[in-house]
């Protein structure tokens, strides 16, 4: 569970959730992968990259575009005992995989009074930038987050996608786990360098539901989770420059949230951006907003502010689509509006 | 039913039209994507599906339409637009993301909406199948003329939506006909890997519904196919399938390595070119003489050269433009 970084191997998120896949593969039979093009193509970004080659086409199958049915039947196989992987290709596909996640995966251990578990990981591309237009970029975490009985990450870098990645295959619950595609180390969409980090080679788990302080900082609290932490991070630098010191938290996961490291921080900086590229309304950063003023408002020394994604579909032209992404511009404007304390307009 | 010799020559100039449209969109696409290829670079970002080889398709079918009736396509659908009507020029300014676009620069290639002609596309595999059986109920229950069709690929058939929409278009008899272009290829995934039939056609009857197969892209046959299939919707004697048998002669998008075609392939499929196929069928069966075919290329060259550099000279809309149009 400790963090050795102490070795020279950086690895690709990819690479990371390909290693953690194969590993429980190794130690678990009842492990397997389903999903589009994940055999010998390796997956579209990656993920199984040669699974199938090792363990063959039974256990790294390949399915037809037919979400519906291999999404419910990975729903099915875990209920009866195996430990199935499913890759849905673009989150913004779930719309016609949705009732075997939210109507059964997710309520079938509630429904059951706990004699059924639905030990099973979704992965799922999110985000955008690349121009990929409004049903290939979306991010949806809240959606998933909103609904009770699945657990939902989001890794930001390499290290944490191995460990997420393990502690949800061990997991006895449906887990989201959602990967940026801007994150993966696939050069053919753009990549964040900053997610390829040194990933231990053994097997370990990073405990779902904690969060991380990436940065630590007296002034701001800066929270964000996938893409959102390298903003983040980005921000803090560009405020360090002026004096200001910014702590950043990775949330990593969303269900369970970690409260309490988001409510520590915010008490010692006493203000609070939520960084979210899913859209702004009825969405995480509210939910981290909220969760702070309802435990001690007074902790606040100004409003809280998000720099998040506009309530528009994602538009394809590149300058729209920049324009509505946050990045770390855009936090250090909502750092500097608070502090004169602007309002924030609705 | 065999096409007029001014239906040949449409086809043909159409096919042309949209095969130097792909081309030379390939071409701008790779700007500023090399030596490293970044999607997300260049005047043309995000990805691209091209219908190469796809044409006949798109001819055969489209040249029984009229403005009014209504086609719902898929991620790659230039050739139908192109068939069905689509303005070129706003078209190609749309896939550049350009203010003149279709949606000025909102929807993008895989999002090209031209209500004059009630063209659409959408992303996601066999999802316009059940707005073509609406659209076609609208018809219907409004007693107005037109038919839907519904352009999906082979993929598509495996999705609820293509089994669901078959069976409400055959039970209220709308007046909608599906096309499958099957290029076997579902992205790296062959068909034959992903479909428990041999021929997607015989699901048709399943759904009590006429399933016809058209083999090897044949543009004559699948005019013929479209044309009784859509008559027998406007007659109001319910929707059909076609299954045709097309060929992918470009990667599933810009960019696709396409290691999973077993070797020879793509020169076997490039050897069965449509397009050559079909001027050598003007000319041997006398529609065209050299000089006529070479006219229709050059209309076809000008009308793309145009509209590429319409979409080039236009300018983006102001950024803030983005939040507009979300609502009615």
């Amino acid at each position: 569970m400790s963090e050795d970084l102490n070795t020279d191997r950086h690895l690709t998120i990819a690479r990371s959730m390909a290693e953690a896949i194969e590993q429980q593969m190794e130690s678990d039979p009842n492990v397997f992968v389903m999903g589009e093009d994940i055999a010998a193509l390796g997956g579209v970004y990656g993920n199984t990259r040669g699974l199938l080659e090792k363990f063959g086409p039974e256990r790294i199958r390949n399915t037809p575009i037919s979400e519906t049915a291999f999404i419910g039947a990975t729903v099915g196989a875990a209920q009866d005992g195996m430990r199935p992987i499913v890759e849905l290709m673009f989150v913004d596909f779930i719309g016609v995989c949705f009732d075997a996640i939210y109507n059964n995966g997710a309520k079938n251990n509630y429904f059951s009074g706990g004699q059924i578990n639905v030990p099973m990981v979704l992965m799922t591309a999110v985000g955008g930038g690349y121009s990929d237009a409004g049903q290939h970029s979306q991010c949806l975490y809240s959606t998933f987050a909103h609904m009770p009985g699945m657990k939902v990450v989001s890794p930001s870098n390499a290290y944490d996608a191995k460990g997420l990645m393990n502690a949800a295959i061990r997991d006895d619950n449906p887990v989201i786990y959602m990967f940026h595609k801007g994150l993966q180390g696939m050069g053919w969409l753009g990549t964040e360098p900053g997610a390829t980090v040194a990933t231990p080679e053994d097997s370990y788990t990073i405990e779902i539901g904690k969060a991380k302080v990436v940065r630590e900082g007296t002034d701001v609290t800066i929270v964000g989770l996938a893409m959102g932490v390298h903003d983040a991070l980005k921000a803090a630098d560009k405020l360090a420059t002026t004096g200001v010191s910014a702590e950043v938290v990775d949330l990593r996961s969303l269900v369970p949230l970690d409260r309490e490291t988001v409510i520590e921080s915010v008490a010692k900086t006493g203000r609070l951006i939520v960084v979210d590229e899913d859209y702004n309304s009825y969405g995480v950063s509210g939910e981290i907003i909220a969760t702070v003023t309802e435990h001690d408002i007074s902790k606040l020394k100004a409003s809280p502010r998000r720099v998040t994604y506009p309530d528009i579909p994602i538009p394809f032209s590149r300058h729209f689509e920049q324009f509505c992404m946050p990045n770390a511009d855009k936090i250090v404007d909502a750092y500097q509006s608070m502090v004169k304390g602007a309002a924030v307009s609705v | 039913m065999k096409p007029s010799k001014s239906t040949l020559l449409w086809m043909y100039e159409t096919m042309e039209t949209s095969r130097r449209f792909e081309e030379i969109i390939a071409k701008i696409y790779f700007e500023g994507k090399t030596p490293a290829f970044n999607m997300t670079n260049g005047p043309i970002p995000g990805e691209m599906h091209l219908s190469n080889g796809q044409e006949p398709v798109a001819v055969g079918v489209c040249a029984h339409l009229a403005k009014g009736d209504v086609v719902t396509a898929t991620h790659r659908s230039h050739h139908q637009a192109i068939a069905k009507g689509v303005d070129l020029n706003r078209m190609a300014a749309e896939i550049f993301g350009k203010e003149t676009g279709l949606s000025g620069g909102r929807g993008g290639h895989m999002h090209l909406f031209d209500a004059n002609v009630n063209f659409g596309c959408s992303g996601i595999i066999a999802q316009g199948m059940g707005p073509a059986c609406g659209a076609a109920l609208s018809r219907k229950l409004r007693n107005q003329a037109g038919v839907a069709v519904s352009f999906i690929g082979e993929g598509a058939a495996n999705q609820g939506a293509f089994h669901e929409s078959l069976n409400l278009a055959a039970l209220w008899k709308l007046p909608v006909v599906f096309v499958i272009e099957d290029n076997g290829w579902g992205v790296s995934v062959s068909k034959e890997s992903s479909t428990s039939v041999e021929r997607n056609s015989v699901r048709a009857a399943g759904y009590g519904m006429p399933g016809h197969f058209v083999e090897d892209n044949d543009p004559i046959a699948i005019y013929e196919a479209a044309g009784e299939t859509i008559a027998r919707a406007r007659e109001g004697k319910g929707p059909s399938l076609i299954e045709i048998e097309t060929y992918r002669l470009a990667g599933h998008f810009m960019g696709d390595a396409e290691g999973y075609r077993p070797e020879g392939e793509k020169d076997a499929l490039f050897a069965k070119d449509p397009i050559p196929q079909m001027s050598k069928l003007l000319l041997d069966e006398g529609h065209a003489d050299e000089a006529a075919i070479a006219e229709l290329q050059a209309t076809a060259q000008r009308r793309v050269d145009e509209a590429i550099a319409f979409a080039r000279e236009s300018e983006y809309a102001p950024e803030e433009e983005a939040l507009t149009s979300v609502f009615a």
